[in-house]
């Protein structure tokens, strides 16, 4: 593998310039004459029997073309992992049949010549409901006598797993101490910028159409469009133009999305569908969503001798693409970086009446990570020990690798220590903590929190995981020399365009400028699985990288007979192939590729042309790894919490483009500090959305977030030639820990254990009283209240503004 | 009942019949085609709609088109023709004075500057900037974000970090957590301070 | 997103604009910046017919300047944006906090266009210039058509949830600051909601001192807390004639949300709503009696 200059160069992005001048091509901002609207009509109630539908007063509205509902579109979705052996999922059709089963599912659409026109008619639909009690929390569901949510999963129950590796009773036998937390992970929404949208053309003439879609697996999308449309999947094209933002949540085949292509072949006009932010609060999938109770038994150096954790994941009313999947990821993760030798594990997926939930960045990682790191911390307090060396006691040790966990993971290589180490030093952790007591002793409270992670990116292999997850690549010299690289996995922000390209620069020498590399389009050179779990780079990467070499293998055999040699006596360094020991005898990449196409010179048993396929699929999943830490102040009398320092260590492998990285390590821990203090999703129990709008729904602005120290340390993967790691969940997974940690470090001398995201002022202002009127704190907490105020903080804290 | 209006868009006149209820946005993504301004939410808040009015950055989504009758109006399409932004005006004493930020005379749309200050392939140097400090990801709410930044750099031509994040708290971005963002306005601050000469 | 279809006129006077808004009430609605009620219209939680556009009232209704016997006084237009407020060296001189209020209000792009006449006038529980009107014992004028005009004090003029005293096609045109006397301060402590960042709790306080260093005036407007924007007489009565200690800051903060029903929402429960009233108003009062005391 060659791989020089371009990799690991911080380039800037070849997407940038279009994207900074407006010129960026997203669905909506495509144009096609004669273009309906479409709105669709949703329900209002989370539980309820569907009756008549009358869209008479919708249809006389000028400028209204159609209307639509379930007797009119009866597609069920099948793009579902389907995890319980033994029962089929619940059928998921793409408008509500006879029943509703969460606030926003879609009823009728209506369509018109007008976006503002499409919704007024929408809101003249007329929908008679029955409501029914729902069931709007795992709790609820849970419950004797719950309503169903599908009538075949009693109990609501759709999936319940139990994995025990080792004797746990044994483990509690030895144990000096079990330390136990119940956690409560919240739903949140991935909000991408921009909503969902989608815009379908069918030619009736040539009995092809076109969707383009905001979407992450455009492929997938096309094999279930072309499925359930009755269509040759080499009729249907699907496009992911520039895409905003996606996080998991466009992982997916939405019905909405269905629904466009289907009116617009039903109508033989084209078809637009832009969500609305509420829609999007309300229907896009939702990620989290877990309840976990946890328990270690523990050795008196904290030492972990067994782990037992029960489960609860909220699956919502549907099963999406992966929805049944991201709770497996946690119990396949539950051991972490840490050499466990003992996982007992219960999982109970439910149904419920809110909205389906799916992937949202690290997708089930992240809430393992949460439980252990949560759970390490407990253990230092309650044994007196650092929690640093608490993790360092349990740490996979850098010799162990690769390493099979006891819940049967391999990850492939790591150091866990080193990272950790990198990461305390560069936050100053011993002064912190001299710190941390000095401020307590002025009755102010600083919070040191650690959040020690290893997670599971680039899926495979296809037979090991049950589905397919290779990703397909095209490396293809042009006749001049220029290059064309085209992969099944899109963008949505990743900036595949920029390092797709360096690894192809990288590999055959050639000048970064002449290669372009193009995706999201199923009907340009290749299929492909998509974007997500932090794949782009291991397994995209993998094929790119492995397209590339057969093409560079290619090109010697091209040179050997421009060159008259043998191929083992030629060398190719910086885009030349040279015969060695003779400097004059070389030739260029682009001479080789001219003449690969000419084809003329070329001796008969070497075909024309100069490109290669390939289809990787990976050997084994990729672990990064990394500590972050996070540095707060709490002001006990209001609760608010600033963050003062935030440090990340992160090891992906080997970067590609280190400004990508960090990029993609800001914005992932932008996320994780978001899920600790600021989102959540909220049903009431009638299973009515509190969080709608962004007037609740709080997502992090730039004056929330504090400046990010980040550093890395490089340890090679092993499961694809470029020696990457994915890196695009990574920092969400290790940085919600550290944040909730930090903050309750800072409440322990309020005798505070836990308190659940997000981490809102009222809930630690809660906290810290309920704690005090067991006794003991009570003299701390009446201190902070009764103490006449000073003038605010030194450190103003987000949410209160002073003055 | 369609209304008349007329608007200078990117230094071009435009004149048009539009419903009242046609939101600026709008106007400008689906009646003009530019379509680089962005709707990302339903409330008023993601910013991500943000252009100039009269220089003045404000939410698109939430300005009716007719409430720009006779304004000029600046997108992320006609960035790049704006030079360094014009200083802020200041206050005039009593009650009738404008309170518009900047006189709609003074046109905002000449480059100013000896070198026209652009960037790589004629860029206003907050795009450049952008670019060079990896300040986008998916790119949706950058056009936002930038227009922001250079209302932003107008009122406060070398803001702190700390004012640089307070100033963008209309515009969310949930790529890039900020931190190339705040390098890409600082780099357009110092790029512009170096070309406001002191003598025009 | 979409509101529905309504009506739309510019008139180019404020005597036009009266009697626009005079003709059908109840179905006309004035509009000054529209951040407060286009967000509404496109929710369709407001769906006026007509929509009566003050922007050419700008030069008539919008600026800032002085007033009164000796210019003591400052009339600040009803259609000034909050960005001039924030700006506008008058105010900073002679009311600071009106300006650091103005300043932080929404975001950078909402004050280019909000005004004050029209936060005033939509009366939003939890928006900040109310508070800081009812510190400041503004006086609002209103003017309705014919040219008839009264004044209303700050304090009669919030009567509840998005409801003032203007009476129907009343429009407010100029609010009307009195001048403070020496060794008074004012300042505004708010805990602001991270997403819609209106007020959970917003607090102005204005105090004053006599020559005896006790607190001579006070007057505490509290947002956020209510279903309507208020003075705190309690508090304000725990602090008259006495020495303004800490501990007595302290104890007149705890009274801030005496009798109110607070709200309760997503974000906040009632109970902690009061409970942070407390700490907020005790921040806001400490401020003030600083900048009293400087400013002698």
């Amino acid at each position: 593998m060659v791989l020089s200059r371009t990799v690991g160069a911080s380039i800037k992005r070849r997407e940038d310039p279009r994207l900074v001048t407006g010129q960026g091509q997203y669905v909506d901002d495509v144009r096609l004459p004669g273009t309906l609207y479409m709105a669709f009509v949703r329900s209002p109630h989370a539980h309820a029997r569907l009756g008549r539908i009358d869209t008479s007063a919708a249809l006389q509205q000028p400028g209204v073309v159609a209307a639509f509902r379930h007797a009119d579109c009866d597609l069920v979705l099948t793009t579902h992992a389907a995890l319980n052996p033994q029962k089929p999922p619940p059928p998921h059709p793409v408008l509500a049949h006879d029943k509703v089963r969460f606030v926003g599912e879609a009823v009728a659409m209506v369509l018109a010549d007008d976006r503002y026109v499409a919704r007024d008619a929408a809101d003249l639909v007329e929908v008679e409901y029955e409501p029914l009690p729902a069931a709007a929390s795992m709790q609820a569901a849970l419950a004797e006598g719950a309503p169903l949510v599908h009538d075949d999963f009693p109990g609501n129950v759709y999936l319940k797993m139990e994995r025990n590796q080792g004797d746990w009773d044994e483990a509690r036998r030895q144990a000096a101490r079990v330390v136990r937390l119940d956690i409560f992970n919240q739903r949140v929404n991935s909000l991408p910028m921009e909503p969902r949208a989608a815009l379908a053309e069918y030619r009736r003439y040539d009995d092809t159409l076109t969707l383009w879609s905001s979407n992450q697996v455009p492929h997938t999308l096309r094999s279930e469009v072309a499925k359930l449309l009755g269509m040759a999947e080499s009729r249907v094209r699907v496009i992911a133009p520039d895409v905003g933002g996606g996080f998991g949540s466009k992982l997916n085949v939405y019905p909405e999305e269905v629904l466009t292509a289907w009116a617009a072949k039903r109508l033989g006009r084209p078809v637009k569908w832009v969500e609305e932010r509420r829609e999007s609060l309300l229907t896009l999938s939702h990620g989290r969503g877990q309840i976990d109770e946890i328990e270690a038994a523990v050795a008196a150096d904290g030492k972990i001798l067994g782990l037992r954790a029960r489960v609860v994941g909220d699956l919502g009313a549907h099963l999406l693409l992966f929805t049944a999947l991201i709770p497996v990821l946690t119990i396949n993760m539950l051991v972490g970086p840490y050499d466990i030798p003992v996982v007992a594990s219960e999982l109970t997926e439910v149904f419920t009446h809110c909205a389906p939930t799916d992937a949202h960045r690290g997708a089930g990682r992240p809430e393992a990570t949460f439980l252990l790191e949560r759970l390490m911390d407990r253990i230092a307090a309650e044994l007196g020990l650092d929690p640093a060396d608490v993790r360092r006691r349990n740490f996979v040790q850098p010799g162990q690798f690769p390493y099979t966990s006891v819940v049967g993971s391999v990850y492939d290589s790591g150091n866990y220590p080193a990272a950790l180490d990198k990461a305390l030093q560069a936050v100053g952790y011993e002064q912190l903590r001299a710190e941390q007591r000095r401020l307590r002793e002025q009755g102010r409270y600083l919070g040191i929190g650690l959040g020690s992670y290893v997670e599971l990116t680039g899926v495979g292999p296809s037979r090991g995981f049950g589905a397919p997850v290779w990703e397909a690549a095209v490396v293809r010299a042009e006749p001049d020399g220029t290059v064309t690289v085209i992969s099944g996995a899109p963008s949505q922000g990743q900036g595949h365009e920029t390092s797709f390209a360096q690894i192809v620069a990288g590999e055959l020498g050639v000048p970064f400028e002449s290669v372009r590399v193009l995706t999201g389009d199923t009907a340009v050179g290749v299929t492909g699985i998509g974007t997500f779990g932090s794949r782009s780079m291991p397994v995209a990467g993998g094929a790119i990288a492995g397209a590339a070499a057969r093409v560079r293998e290619k090109a010697l055999q091209v040179a050997a007979a421009l060159l008259e040699a043998a191929p083992a006596d030629l060398e190719y360094r910086d885009g030349q192939a040279l015969v060695r020991g003779q400097p004059g005898k070389a030739v260029t990449f682009q001479q080789i590729a001219n003449a690969a196409y000419a084809a003329f010179m070329l001796p008969p048993e070497i075909e024309p042309g100069l490109e290669a396929t390939m289809f990787f699929d990976p050997p084994n999943m990729t672990y990064p790894f990394g500590t972050h830490v996070c540095v707060v102040e709490v002001d006990p009398r209001s609760g608010a919490v600033q963050i003062l320092r935030f440090v990340a260590v992160d090891d992906a492998g080997r970067i590609i483009n280190p400004l990508l990285a960090a990029g993609q390590i800001h914005g992932g821990i932008a996320q994780g500090i978001g899920q600790a203090l600021y989102e959540e999703i909220v049903y009431d129990d009638e299973g009515q959305l509190q969080t709608a709008s962004l007037m609740d729904y709080a997502l992090p602005t730039a004056d929330k977030v504090p400046h990010f120290e980040l550093d890395r340390t490089e340890t090679p993967g092993t499961t694809n030639p470029l020696g990457a790691k994915g890196i695009g969940e990574a920092g969400t997974i290790g940085s919600t820990p550290a944040v909730v940690n930090a903050v309750l470090d800072a409440l322990l001398p309020f005798g505070v254990t836990h308190i659940d995201m997000p981490l809102k002022p009222e809930r630690i202002w809660r906290a810290i009283r309920g704690r005090s009127a067991a006794g003991q704190d009570a003299a701390v907490v009446a201190a902070a209240e009764e103490a006449p105020g000073t003038a605010e903080p030194s450190h103003v804290p987000p949410g209160q503004e002073g003055r | 009942m369609k209304l008349p209006i007329r608007v200078t868009v990117n230094g071009a006149a435009q004149a048009h019949e539009v419903e009242p209820r046609l939101l600026l946005v709008h106007y400008l993504r689906d009646v003009l085609g530019l379509t680089g301004t962005h709707v990302g939410c339903d409330t008023s808040q993601c910013g991500a709609c943000t252009v100039l009015v009269d220089g003045a950055a404000v939410k698109s989504c939430t300005v009716l088109a007719v409430q720009t009758d006779g304004c000029e109006i600046t997108t992320i399409e006609g960035l790049a023709e704006l030079g360094p932004p014009p200083p802020t005006p200041s206050p005039q004493e009593g009650a009738g004075a404008s309170p518009q930020p900047a006189p709609a005379s003074s046109s905002p749309l000449s480059p100013q500057g000896g070198e026209g200050g652009r960037g790589e392939r004629g860029l206003h140097p907050l795009q450049q900037a952008f670019w060079d400090q990896h300040g986008l990801q998916c790119g949706y709410c950058t056009p936002g974000m930038i227009m922001a930044a250079y209302d932003l750099l107008r009122q406060q031509p070398q803001p702190s970090e700390e004012e640089i994040r307070h100033g963008l708290e209309g515009v969310l971005c949930r790529c890039t957590g900020y931190q190339h963002i705040v390098a890409a306005v600082q780099q357009a601050a110092e790029q512009l301070r170096a070309r406001t000469a002191p003598a025009k | 997103m979409f509101p529905r279809a309504f009506e739309y006129v510019a008139p180019a006077t404020l005597d036009e604009a009266l009697a626009l808004l005079a003709e059908d009430p109840d179905e006309t609605r004035a509009l000054a910046g529209g951040h407060s009620l286009l967000p509404l219209m496109k929710l369709r939680l407001a769906a006026p017919r007509r929509l009566v556009d003050l922007r050419h009232l700008r030069g008539a209704l919008g600026g800032v300047g002085a007033a009164g016997d000796s210019g003591a006084e400052v009339t600040v237009g009803a259609l000034t944006t909050y960005h001039a407020l924030a700006s506008h060296p008058l105010l900073s001189e002679r009311y600071p906090v009106l300006c650091e209020v103005a300043g932080a209000i929404g975001d950078l792009q909402v004050r280019n266009c909000g005004t004050l006449g029209g936060s005033l006038a939509h009366a939003d529980p939890a928006g900040d210039l109310p508070a800081v009107v009812l510190a400041l014992d503004a006086r609002l004028e209103a003017a309705s058509r014919g040219g008839a005009t009264r004044r209303l004090d700050a304090a009669e003029f919030f009567r509840g949830a998005y409801t003032t005293a203007l009476a129907p096609g009343e429009l407010l045109t100029r609010v009307h600051l009195p001048a403070l006397p020496a060794r008074t301060g004012a300042a505004y402590a708010k805990f602001r909601n991270p997403a819609s960042g209106y007020a959970v709790v917003g607090i102005a306080a204005c105090v004053g001192l006599g020559e005896d260093g006790r607190v001579a005036t006070a007057r505490v407007g509290v947002t956020g807390v209510g279903e309507v924007a208020y003075r705190a007489r309690d508090c304000e009565a725990a602090l008259i004639g006495q020495e303004p200690s800490a501990e007595r800051l302290h104890e007149a903060a705890a009274r801030a949300a005496a009798g109110v029903e607070p709200l309760d929402d997503v974000y906040a429960s009632g109970e902690y709503r009061t409970y942070l009233t407390g700490v907020f108003a005790e921040r806001a009062l400490s401020r003030a009696l600083e900048r009293a005391r400087g400013a002698a």
